[in-house]
């Protein structure tokens, strides 16, 4: 076989993952340096190093990748690593990743990035949680190949019944997460054993080295999806006489002529010219970015996606799924926030609307809860402002992954995959009256004391109105208590106010403006704030 | 299916990338080195958005030591692609006579991280494209693809947003800024590779010519003008050299090739035993030194 210059060798994406100390760095600085792989003043910077650090002079391979300063100090892994290496074979990029539960997040960042999970298990100690943990979250993530990597081999004097211990505690897990492909290795990232090549100290084991088994995992028909589509991300209008679509094609082919389907509006175009780069060409495929132009106009922005009429309906229009979420920032999920969801191109207000369970990273127990903190993983149901195109995750990966950004802090508060699709129930309009409603939480009214009757004066009417303000901007709602000095309660204003969104009180307005105005019952009245305040707010609840 | 290349996913990323930033951020710029890696950047925004220009400026941050042949590049550069080329000088550096000679790492930070910070002050801008690479140094390969910074832009390594997929996260408050390197998954053999497959131009500096060079502390400075004063037993010798990288011309050592062709770099590079960076005379300084600038608001 001829060598393969190191751009046409396949590429392929992993990450080690584990729990603290169980030698992740350790593994990855000795395949580079075991490989030749380092430059000469990268060995040097090593060597001096490595004196100053807890190896006792010998070589500390985690300093090749542990980058920053508080990595450094405290010895540990905080954030992902990428390194690149190549053998003969193949071209690797390699996410290594922290194993302290505290930076789980970033853990899933480097999960997100990979084809294939190494995850290490200190001989000595077997399956510990963390291990359970990240396993679940490459699964979750859309991992298919895995390897067990069973470390500290020589700690255990190379026991081969205790690695069989492991393997059967892997086979029992690989079950309950559903592994597609795994493998387990005994090995030594010290000092070497089944890295590189395949060590005598384990004379029982027959299977392949570490590299071996990386070189050799096919991983080519892994992201294989049905169908066409391109998700927009863009329009291009470089003159009054172009106007063309950027996206990237995340399946199938396409044809100059081909007709295609536009979601989520459901119009129909045929393609008239592609751009790959600076070229205008016939066809394009997968993975390929491109420019697309339409033979007619029809209504396309960022988040629509192209697609066919004639292929399964995998990818949907809706705004309602059930989704599995590991949640991502150090501030608690909270019913009451709201969120973003950005899925493909598309991104619109969302929310949270409940938590079906959380599931337990140990057992894999779902434990029925309305609480969820930071690297917890539950399903739960969602619901957009407006219908998008989306797809379940296991059909197309583009449509099936999403993640929810805090509106106030602007974190990635959490990152997950599409489960289930719940149809529309008619489609909502994006109008700025429907946005209000949304980042208000709540539908406007006019509330007026003393209608139908009632006896109460003026001004008790008046600082009860002042009290219920004063309650309900406290709960978090928007409200006004429009005061009428003298002169009529103005129709136009209540319009006005209504239209903004806002909870308006007024007190003895006319009958001309009874348009807008719900009479308060003057039974309220008698009871109190409080019963006033709870009728207003349940008026003006508001669900997505 | 066939599957993309390695070249082609490097490409299609960078792409997606790229136009991500333009549909979502309010005022990109696109940082421009003139080196090899920013000209692979350029070339793949004229590529990303054709047959629109590129929907955002290019700066050049000048020093005023750059290699007189890297302006003269740039210039030419700017004029061929037809793209919006902004230059900006830390006036009051110059007028204080802030030079690599004399002001060393201060040098470095006023003349490059402070002037980065004005101009991106200076015209509002929220998103910068860099063409750094996770495979140059050891803080790099910690940084994200979206890399944010506060109102002082400064980075905070220990605890940046995840980002998942290719769903990046581009919501930023007033003041606060994201620095976005669509190469960062390229090494330094994929740039040369990619160079060559698509014929784009580069600083003929990269490629070994006979040139006037000094060594100093170690590095081969080539003399590129009068402001470089020998030093007691320094002599001006013309040598067969070349650039791995490209900065500014004291602070950057040449190394001796007979390389004039891209196939002769990149048999070159894939045999080198030293790193890329080890030619900048700045990054040796101290363990972590990348990481304190970065922390600083250098790019």
């Amino acid at each position: 076989m001829t060598e393969l210059t190191r751009y046409e060798r396949p590429l392929l994406k992993f990450i080690t993952c584990g729990s603290v100390d169980d030698g992740k760095s350790t593994l990855i600085g000795n395949i580079l340096y075991n490989s030749k792989l380092l430059y000469s003043d990268q060995i040097e910077s090593l060597k001096t190093e490595s004196l100053n650090g807890s190896c006792d002079g010998e070589l500390d391979y985690s300093l090749l990748l542990d980058g920053l300063l508080a990595e450094r100090e405290q010895g540990i892994t905080i954030d992902v690593a990428y390194r690149y290496f190549s053998t003969k074979k193949r071209s690797f990029i390699v996410a290594d990743t922290p194993g302290h539960e505290e930076y789980t997040r970033n853990m899933a960042v480097g999960a997100s990035f990979a084809d294939l999970a190494i995850i290490l298990i200190d001989a000595s100690k077997g399956v510990l949680i963390q291990t359970r943990r990240h396993a679940r979250i490459c699964a979750l993530m859309g991992i298919r190949h895995f390897v067990f990597a069973v470390n500290k081999m020589d700690l255990i004097g190379f026991d081969e019944k205790r690695f069989n211990d492991i393997s059967s505690d892997i086979a029992r897990l690989r079950e309950e997460l559903s592994l597609q492909e795994y493998t387990l290795i005994p090995l030594s990232a010290k000092s070497g054993d089944n890295v590189i090549s395949r060590s005598p100290n384990t004379p029982w084991y027959d299977g392949k080295s570490l590299i071996e088994y990386l070189e050799d995992t096919d991983t080519s028909g892994d992201n294989e999806e049905t169908g066409f589509y391109l998700p927009v991300q863009r329009v291009c209008r470089p003159n009054q006489f172009f106007r063309g679509f950027q996206g990237q094609i995340e399946s199938g082919e396409l044809h100059v002529g081909d007709e295609l389907t536009v979601l989520p509006t459901g119009e129909t175009a045929r393609v008239k010219q592609i751009f790959s780069g600076f070229n205008e060409v016939e066809q394009a495929s997968r993975g390929m970015p491109v420019t697309v132009s339409l033979d007619r106009e029809v209504d396309v922005s960022r988040g629509s996606v192209f697609t066919r009429a004639t292929q399964d309906d995998s990818i949907k229009v809706a705004r309602e799924i059930t989704g599995t979420i590991l949640w991502t920032d150090d501030e608690k999920f909270s019913i009451h926030k709201d969120y973003l969801i950005k899925l493909g191109t598309s991104q619109i207000y969302a929310q949270v609307k409940s938590i079906e369970y959380t599931i337990d990273v140990n057992t894999g127990e779902h434990v029925a809860t309305s609480e969820l903190s930071k690297n917890e993983i539950a399903v739960c149901h969602i619901s957009f402002i407006d219908s998008v195109a989306v797809s379940e995750f296991n059909r197309h990966r583009t449509l099936g992954e999403f993640i929810l950004i805090d509106r106030v802090s602007n974190m990635t508060a959490a990152c997950g995959i599409v489960n289930a699709i719940h149809d529309s129930d008619g489609k909502r309009e994006y109008t700025p009256q429907n946005i209000r409603l949304h980042l208000l939480r709540q539908k406007s009214g006019v509330f007026n004391f003393g209608g139908l009757g009632s006896t109460a004066d003026q001004e008790t009417l008046g600082r009860l109105a002042g009290e219920v303000e004063q309650k309900l901007l406290q709960q978090g709602r928007l409200v006004y208590y429009y005061r009428n000095t003298g002169a009529e309660v103005s129709r136009e204003v209540l319009r006005s106010l209504t239209e903004s969104g806002i909870i308006v009180l007024t007190v003895k307005a006319s009958p001309e403006s009874a348009e807008y105005v719900k009479d308060l019952d003057p039974a309220l009245e008698n009871t109190g704030t409080d019963s006033i305040v709870k009728f207003i707010a349940e008026q003006t609840a508001y669900e997505l | 299916m066939q599957d993309l290349a390695h070249l082609d996913k490097l490409e299609a990323e960078a792409i997606y990338i790229i136009r991500e930033v333009a549909a979502e951020c309010e005022k990109p710029v696109m940082l421009y080195s003139i080196g090899k890696d920013s000209s692979v950047l350029m070339h793949l925004a004229l590529k990303a958005f054709y047959p629109e220009k590129p929907p955002f400026p290019f700066l050049h941050v000048d020093t005023t030591w750059k290699f007189r042949e890297m302006i003269r590049f740039r210039d030419e550069t700017a004029v061929r692609n037809g793209i919006q080329l902004l230059v900006y000088t830390n006036q009051d550096g110059v007028d204080r006579g802030i030079n690599p000679f004399d002001h060393g790492s201060a040098y470095t930070d006023i003349m490059k991280t402070q002037a980065l910070k004005q101009a991106l002050a200076k015209y509002g801008f929220t998103a910068a494209f860099g063409g750094a690479r996770r495979d140059e140094e050891k803080s790099r390969a910690k940084e994200r693809i979206f890399s944010f910074r506060n109102r002082d832009n400064a980075w905070n390594p220990k605890n940046q947003r995840p980002e998942m997929w290719k769903l990046y996260n581009t919501k930023i408050e007033k003041g606060e800024s994201i620095r976005v390197f669509p190469i960062s998954n390229w090494t330094e053999s994929d740039i040369w590779q990619y160079i060559k497959r698509e014929k784009i131009d580069i600083v003929p500096l990269y490629f070994a010519d006979t040139r006037p060079v000094i060594e100093r502390d170690g590095n081969l400075i080539m003399v590129d003008d009068d402001r470089l004063k020998l030093r007691p037993g320094e002599k001006i010798e013309y040598r067969r050299v070349r650039f791995r990288t490209l900065g500014c011309y004291p602070l950057t050592g040449a190394m001796e090739s007979d390389a004039t062709t891209l196939d002769e770099i990149i048999r070159e590079t894939n045999e080198a035993k030293v790193s890329e960076r080890s030619s900048r005379v700045i990054d040796h300084e101290a363990q972590g030194s990348m990481e304190k600038r970065k922390r600083e608001g250098y790019f």
